[in-house]
């Protein structure tokens, strides 16, 4: 779906911001498969894996970046704002570190309302240079909130390297620091991220209490579509790819035995098929009529 | 019977609680300290730390709480101690308690409230003294209330709650030990409705919150200048109004805040684009004076709008 989005970008299908997830699939991938439907999830501006994964279908996805009425948001946010409450997917939020609290807010909700439901929280490592990240676990360790933090720490803050932007380099220990369990992750390796990730999970559960987990990963692609990478360089981009996590995956069940060629064919031919049907789905979708251009910004219109 | 502000806020805030499973209030020192104010004394013990939340010195964080508990069903009442610090908080409810019933197409509500203290008059020096509800009515997506009287401190959180909405509500700092008389039960007068606190024939005198009653008090014994109490500030009741400056043909505007790009800069425009040819004269402004509220109280008293002020203006405009 990514690469398709970049083509579609060059295309001018879909316009504004698109930052794509190309490299980090590994974490979104095994985290949310530990997931059911009930289960909150709050992320970021690099999420039409998240959303997919929670279950947000590729046509509505795919229609929202169109700018379409069939939009999951209607046309209304774009790339950067996929929103499906019936999924209980909360976006989408495209001010760095801004979901934090409100996942912890939605925790809390959850909790104080007996609904069997987990949360959990994407975030990268620029957000934890943010203050609300600190007050938020602050917060939530204080007042026993159950949730996972997912820290997708693919090491630049748009341009800036982590080394250049932040004193403590150990992720972990920032949530320590508030008292909040955690663990540092091969956001490359699929199998790593779904232990690491099911442990967590459980001790939410168990202790009511919230967990920081701490993928390291990689974008191979650029930060955003305006973005020339004039900050990394092209080895350290190619070292990375060594790791591409989807190749990782093929070659290990290749190697098992347990991923025949034609399956693979086949699921490979499977997605491109329903990506096909989704551009053409989003293609086919309306525009929101222009008098609704105020329409849902109270309850009631005013 | 008679009741003050805060007694009223009180009220407010206890029937909330009584009557609501999933109302909950969160902010700085409203529990063991029983508010910065004292509005919320002995709540704590009265509804325990599951509903009573003595959140750290963490603005954002904590309206964003709100934000996120708002979204899951719960109905979170954010306490910001005073509006200075809301500034904190400003991501928050501008980025996305207001954006996202918008943002997400009709799907995502925020039913929060937040309440915080406005105003100045009581030397407490610049930090610490602003009258920033104009700016936040600048903002779609949100409602904002400004109760100037007891009856309406009382009762503006029931309307605020029932809302599925972000609302602020904007309590005057000053007001606070002001008692006035009141029925046994709350009278619940919807707060989007304008209120003329005093018919008058000649001159339209546009005021809410801390600023009512000193208008009130300059124009004792006229019965030429009609009052209007806005309460609420977005949404305006732009007929009230228009409805009284067509009447009189003049209008004042006071309000505590700054002057540029100010609500009464707003409604000021907004009387000119709706009735331009009912006006005999330009409308007026009286303002905060355009610098950060000094702690000496002679400079203090001159730079928020004053009842001999008040009074003065009036006579001038009715010349």
């Amino acid at each position: 779906m990514e690469e398709l989005c970049a083509e579609l970008y060059t295309q001018e299908k879909i316009r504004g911001f698109l930052h794509l997830y190309i490299g980090e699939e590994a974490v979104v991938t095994g985290v949310m498969s530990l997931l059911r439907p009930q289960d909150n999830v709050m992320a970021t501006y690099r999420e039409h894996a998240h959303a997919l994964l929670k279950g947000v279908s590729a046509n509505s996805i795919m229609a929202e970046m169109f700018g379409k009425i069939e939009g999951c948001s209607k046309g209304r946010g774009g790339s950067m704002h996929l929103i499906s409450a019936h999924d209980r997917f909360f976006g989408g939020n495209a001010i760095v570190a801004a979901g934090i609290p409100q996942a912890v807010g939605l925790a809390l909700a959850s909790k104080k309302l007996n609904e069997d439901r987990q949360t959990v929280c994407f975030f990268g490592e620029g957000a934890m240079a943010e203050g609300v990240f600190h007050e938020s676990l602050n917060m939530a360790e204080l007042w026993k909130i159950p949730l996972l933090f997912c820290c997708e720490n693919n090491y630049y803050a748009m341009g800036t390297a982590i080394e250049r932007s932040q004193a403590q380099l150990n992720l972990s220990k920032k949530a320590e620091a508030h008292n909040v369990t955690s663990q540092s992750v091969d956001g490359m390796n699929i199998f790593e991220v779904i232990k690491k990730t099911k442990e967590a999970l459980d001790f939410i559960k168990r202790e009511g209490r919230p967990y920081f987990l701490e993928f390291r990963t990689y974008r191979f692609r650029a930060h955003s579509m305006f973005d020339p990478e004039l900050y990394r360089s092209k080895e350290e981009v190619i070292g990375w790819k060594e790791k591409d996590p989807i190749h990782y995956l093929v070659d290990y069940m290749k190697e098992k035995n347990i991923l025949p060629i034609e399956t693979l064919q086949n699921l490979e031919k499977k997605v491109e098929e329903e990506m096909q049907k989704a551009i053409s789905f989003a293609e086919n979708s309306e525009d929101e009529p222009l008098q609704d251009l105020e329409k849902y910004l109270y309850e009631n219109d005013l | 019977m008679k009741m003050t502000y805060r007694e009223a806020l009180r009220e407010g805030l206890r029937s909330a609680l009584d009557n609501n499973e999933k109302v909950f209030l969160i902010g700085e020192d409203v529990g063991a300290y029983g508010g910065t104010y004292a509005v919320t004394k002995d709540f704590l013990k009265l509804y325990g730390p599951e509903r009573i939340f003595d959140a750290p010195l963490s603005e954002n964080g904590f309206t964003g709480i709100g934000v996120g508990a708002a979204m899951g069903g719960l109905r979170p009442i954010v306490e910001i101690m005073t509006v200075n610090f809301a500034l904190l908080a400003l991501d928050q409810i501008v980025n996305s308690a207001a954006a996202f019933r918008h943002m997400s197409g009709g799907q995502i509500s925020v039913p929060l409230v937040i309440r915080t203290t406005t105003g100045g008059g009581r030397q407490v020096a610049a930090q610490h003294s602003n009258s920033f509800e104009g700016w936040f009515t600048h903002i779609p997506g949100i409602k904002i209330l400004a109760p100037a009287t007891v009856e309406d401190a009382r009762t503006f959180l029931h309307f605020a709650l029932q809302d599925h909405d972000p609302v602020m509500i904007f309590e005057h700092a000053l007001l606070l030990n002001r008692s006035e008389e009141v029925g046994e039960k709350p009278q619940m007068i919807s707060p989007y409705k304008a209120m003329l606190r005093k018919r008058g024939s000649k001159l339209t005198l546009i005021t809410y919150g801390g600023m009512l009653h000193r208008c009130l008090e300059a124009t004792e014994g006229r019965s030429d200048v009609e009052v209007i109490d806005l309460r609420s500030l977005r949404p305006l009741d732009t007929e009230t109004i228009f409805s009284s400056v067509r009447k009189t043909h003049r209008t004042l505007i006071v309000d505590e805040g700054w002057r540029s790009g100010s609500l009464s800069a707003e409604i000021s425009a907004r009387i000119m684009e709706s009735c331009f040819y009912d006006l005999d004269a330009p409308v007026q402004r009286l303002c905060r004076r355009e610098v950060p509220i000094p702690y000496a109280r002679h400079m203090e008293l001159a730079a928020i709008p004053q009842v001999p002020e008040i009074s003065a203006k009036i006579e001038e405009m009715l010349l």
